[in-house]
Formats: C-alpha cells, structure tokens, sequence
C-alpha cells in the first residue's frame, strides 16, 4: 500500500511537477498546457474565476480526472496513469465529505485501516491529528454533530493521518462563513507549516490565497498567467488579467516615455511588462489613490462607502475617467456626492498596457 | 396542539383504526368458528396452515421467493446504481425508464408475454416455483428503484467516493465500506417492499401454474374457507408487520439526522 510514496515523503514533501497538461471536455479546453513545479514542503496556491481550469488541475494531480495529454511528476515518479487509490495524496474537498457512518476518530483512521495498521497504532494516529487541528475531545461524535468549520478540520485531519506526499485542499473553505474562514486559513498554513507537506490549494478568494501561500499562481483560461511569491504578484503583475483580479484596478489613461509615465499629472515609474513609449492604460490601486476636497478640484464625488476602518470613494474626473480611491476613514470623512475633490496618486510603480 | 385538533386527530385515527382492524377481526372470527354450525371455537384452520402439505408447501415456497427476489433484487440493483451515479451519471434516464418499465405495463400482458420464455426457462431450469423469482425481480424493480434512489440522493455519493479513493480505496471498497453503510436503510426498505409484493402476487404465479401462497388461498377458498381465510389473515399481518417496521426503519432516520 505504501508503494506510492517515496521514502521522503514522511519526512519533508516531495516535489510535484504538471507538464504541459491539456484536459479538454468535448469542444472546451478546461487546461491548456499548463505547466506547474512545486517545490518540496511549498504550499502553492491556484487562484482564478470559475471555469479557469484551477479545480482541474488539482484533480488531475489527485487522479480523480485524466489529463487528455502531458504528465504528472511526484516526487521523480510518473505518475500519470496511476489510479487516485494508489496516488497517496491526501484531499479535503469543498463539499462536507466525512462519511456520516463513522465517528470523527474512524474518519480520520479510515485511511490507516486501508494500510492495514494496527488498531491501538490507528487510534493513536487519529487522536494525535485531531489534537493537531484543535478536535481532540470531538473524537466520538458524528459529523452531523459538528459545524462546518469543525467538519472541515475533521477532514483536514483524515488527509494528513495517512502522512500523504502531497496535501489537495480544493476550495476548502469555500462552504465557510467569513470569521470561521479566515481562522481555518490561517489554521491551516501553521499546520502545513508543522508536517512540511508539500500542498496545492485551489481557491478563487484573492485574500484566501495571498494570505495562506508561498507562492500564488494566477490562472486564466486553462494556462498559468503568472507564479510568484503573493508580495510581488501584488506589487509587480505581468499582465492586466493578473492585476485586474488581485486588486480591482482602475484603469486610468497615462503616456510612456523613459521608464516613467505620467497618469493624473504625476510621474510614476512603472514595472516589467509595461508598454516602453506612447500612450496606454494605468493599472492603479485603490489605495494608490487619494482624494481630497477642494472647491477648485478637477474631479467630483460619485459616492462614498463606508468599510469601517477604511472607506471606498468613487470619483469622477473633468478627464472622463472613473476612479475608485480607497483611504483611511478618518480621510474621508465630511466627503458627500457632488463635492469637488483633487485626485492625486502616490509615486508606487504601475503596470501600463497599450490601450 | 390544540384540544379541537386532538379530538379531530383522535376520530380519525380511530375511523382508520376500524377500517383496518375490523375486516382483519372479522377475518379471525370466521377463521376460528367452529365448524357446521355448531357453538364454539376451533384451531383447526390455524393447524391447517401447517398440516396440510399442499399449503405448508405454498407458504415454503412463497417465503422462499420472498428471499430470492429481495437478494437477487440488492445484488443486481445496488451496485448498478452506485455505478451509474459515479461512473456514467449521462445512463441515470435509462436506467430508470427501464426500472419503472413494468410499472406501466399490466401484470396480465407481461404474463402472455413470458409465457413463452416460460416454457423454456421451466425446460432448462426444471419446473420449480422459484423460477419465479425471475419474472419477480422485474416486477419489484419500480419500487425498489424509488428506495433506494431516494437513499442515495439524500448522500453526496460523488464526494464521499472521492474522499475515500483519496484515501487509498479501490471501487469495491468505496462501494461496500463506504457508500452502503449509508443507503442501508433505503436498500433495507426496498426489499421489505419486495418481501409483501411477492407474498400477495397472484396473477404471474397462477397463469403460469406455479403454486404459491397467493395461489394456494384461491384454491383453497373453493374448498375450505376457514383455512384460506386464515392462511389470507397470516399473511396479511405478516406482511403488515413488515411495512409498519419499515415506517419506523424512516422515521429513526428522520430523528438521528
């Protein structure tokens, strides 16, 4: 039963590698030639919209679909063709997925028992991932006698007990009200920390996977549009797709000219993969921008919304341009519809498309 | 509740009571009268059930075709569902048009049409009643089909399937250890309903010369009424029993979940 696993996976993780994977269902192409390496112990978060081939790949590493071409590499081993029973990889799904019969403690030993453990060695087993992900005195109820969060956990805890080479959480907080969402994720890199195991987490929550990864990788339309460490995915996108989903840019005319562009009358430089000369579209954060009232300003107030520490203001310039500010609360306080504002940007560098 | 509401619920549950309870005791009355007009009780239709060969025999045999078909029914229903929800999920219609197939057909056209196959079934396999269980197994499929379809919408087979591959399960295992535990009482009730359709089917047995309980009764009635009535009476609470044990069997389910 333990053929799968090579013999470092008890140890840190092993490495995963998709090459060149292509799965497509009748007409449509879910992946297309996506191409991703983990490294060992690296948890690497997949983040897009619906329909961007990121479940897909997950499931084509957990053999729960068949790649219609390109290979899957754990650890050295090809393991393409092997069936997801002989995979060893460990997997918590969005949808609840204990099995109703058996108590939380023989849910996480259900593996165990497939390995044909011992039964006092399986029960410890149990007992100890529970204790780690804060279950221990749940271990003889049912999961219908749990909440989301707890059931979640539950079955984090059956993924690990079987010391998988690699960890799949496909979307598994997605069930999860907001508070239990943010704890669960935070939960869940200390635990990853903990074992080492190499992961891939599917998400479509921004948030979700700058917060929890090593590395977030961006997909779009069945292919990876850009993997980097979640500060410089934010600070430094490759391509409007990517700026676009983790961060609502504006989208502000600018010209080109030596490195630097000018967008709003001020000087910014701007990053890789910018246009070098002319005149383009400015990727701008909200909180890039701010606004302060004025009764000379060159823009007005469309509306203000209120977030509690921060608060949202859309403006509008003489330009035509539609802007949204994000700023302290504090700022924007005394700020109503049709009010004169200036509109000025901070120096931080941005990414120009050819418009 | 309120007390009118009680007193309503108390009328009719007592109105049903009698519409259910009185044929049954007037069943049991005939059934122990003595015998030519005299006074008195007598057992002696009761000891029929169990000393006349012809119907012992009958109520063997009926049990036995009970058995078959519900074992014959799970064997070949269960996995096939499980299979057609995780695997090819695009048959669902098909299956279930041709499982509730011999629901729109009536009973006496299937019989004038296996007729036939009859002869050579009984030709290959000997003219044992049991061959029955054949034609059984298609008659029950209908109601068997709702069962345990209900019972395997109300998991989500697909996640928990997976789950368990995950965790290194092959198909037979995530079908035994996995899926079945939950449908069980789905699977259990349908083969209670296959239990009560065998004992009271008349029309297949008899038009193809086999006899059963069912058969033996109608025979019986021409001759001796007191013991067909009471072989009627046993089987009707028997098959009663088992269809109010089955309500439970749900309504346990209801209350743990």
């Amino acid at each position: 039963m333990t053929t799968a696993a090579p013999d470092t996976s008890t140890e840190r993780g092993v490495a995963v590698h998709l090459q060149d994977l292509t799965r497509t269902y009748g007409a449509t192409r879910a992946l297309d030639g996506l191409d991703l390496s983990i490294e060992p112990g690296e948890l690497v978060a997949l983040l897009g919209p619906s329909g961007c081939g990121k479940t897909t790949a997950l499931r084509i590493l957990a053999g729960l679909d068949v790649a219609t071409s390109g290979q899957v590499l754990v650890g050295g081993r090809d393991l393409t063709r092997v069936p997801a029973n002989k995979r060893d990889m460990g997997m918590v799904f969005q949808a609840y997925s204990l099995f109703p019969h058996l108590t939380v403690a023989d849910n996480v030993a259900f593996g165990l028992r497939l390995r044909r453990t011992s039964t006092s060695a399986r029960r410890a087993r149990a007992l100890e991932m529970l204790e780690l992900v804060g279950l221990g005195q749940h271990a003889s109820r049912y999961a219908a006698e749990l909440s989301g969060g707890q059931q979640q956990r539950v079955a984090l805890a059956r993924a690990l007990a079987i010391e998988p080479s690699v960890l799949l959480l496909d979307e598994p907080l997605s069930a999860l009200d907001a508070k239990v969402r943010v704890q669960l994720r935070d939960e869940i890199r200390r635990i990853q920390l903990e074992v080492g195991t190499t992961t891939l987490f599917v998400t479509h929550d921004q948030e979700e996977a700058l917060a929890v990864a090593d590395r977030v990788g961006v997909m779009n339309a069945g292919r990876l549009e850009q993997i980097a460490p979640p500060v410089d995915l934010y600070e430094r996108p490759a391509t409007p797709f990517v700026a676009e989903f983790v961060g609502l840019h504006n989208k502000v005319a600018a010209t080109v000219s030596g490195g630097t562009a000018t967008v709003l009358g001020a000087s910014v430089p701007v990053i890789d993969g910018s246009i070098t000369s002319g005149a383009g579209v400015a990727m701008v954060r909200p909180e890039s921008v701010s606004v302060s009232a004025s009764p000379t300003g060159t823009a007005s107030v469309v509306s203000v919304g209120f977030l509690g520490p921060i608060s949202r203001v859309h403006v509008q310039t003489e330009a035509g341009d539609a802007l949204m500010a994000q700023l302290p609360s504090a700022l924007a306080v005394g700020l109503a519809p049709q009010d004169r504002v200036d509109v000025s940007i901070a120096g931080t560098p941005v990414l120009v498309v050819a418009g | 509740m309120s007390l009118p509401a009680r007193i309503g619920r108390g009328i009719a549950l007592t109105l049903f009571a009698i519409y259910f309870a009185l044929p049954l005791l007037s069943m049991l009355d005939f059934s122990t009268r003595a015998k030519g007009g005299a006074e008195g009780r007598t057992g002696e239709a009761w000891a029929n059930l169990f000393q006349d060969e012809d119907l012992r025999n009958a109520i063997i045999m009926s049990l036995l075709l009970a058995l078959f078909t519900a074992v014959a029914m799970v064997v070949l229903l269960v996995p096939t569902m499980i299979w057609v929800r995780l695997r090819v999920p695009g048959a669902t219609r098909v299956i279930e048009f041709l499982c509730l197939l011999p629901l729109t057909i009536p009973a006496i056209v299937i019989v004038v049409g296996i007729a036939n196959v009859y002869s050579w079934v009984t030709y290959l396999l000997g003219d044992s009643a049991l061959t029955l269980t054949f034609a059984y197994v298609v008659l029950v499929l209908p109601y068997a089909y709702r069962s345990i379809d209900t019972a395997l919408s109300a998991i989500d087979v697909r996640t928990l399937a997976e789950a368990a591959r995950s965790l290194g399960a092959g198909w037979t295992r995530v079908i035994v250890t996995v899926v079945l535990p939950n449908i069980a009482q789905g699977v259990l009730g349908a083969a209670f309903v296959a239990v009560a359709l065998v004992l009271g089917e008349y029309v297949f047995a008899s038009l193809l010369h086999f006899d059963t309980l069912p058969v033996e009764i109608a025979l019986l009635g021409k001759s001796d009424a007191s013991t067909s009535v009471a072989a009627s009476l046993a089987s009707l609470v028997f098959v009663s029993v088992l269809l109010i044990g089955l309500s439970f069997l749900h309504r346990n389910r209801r209350s743990s979940s």
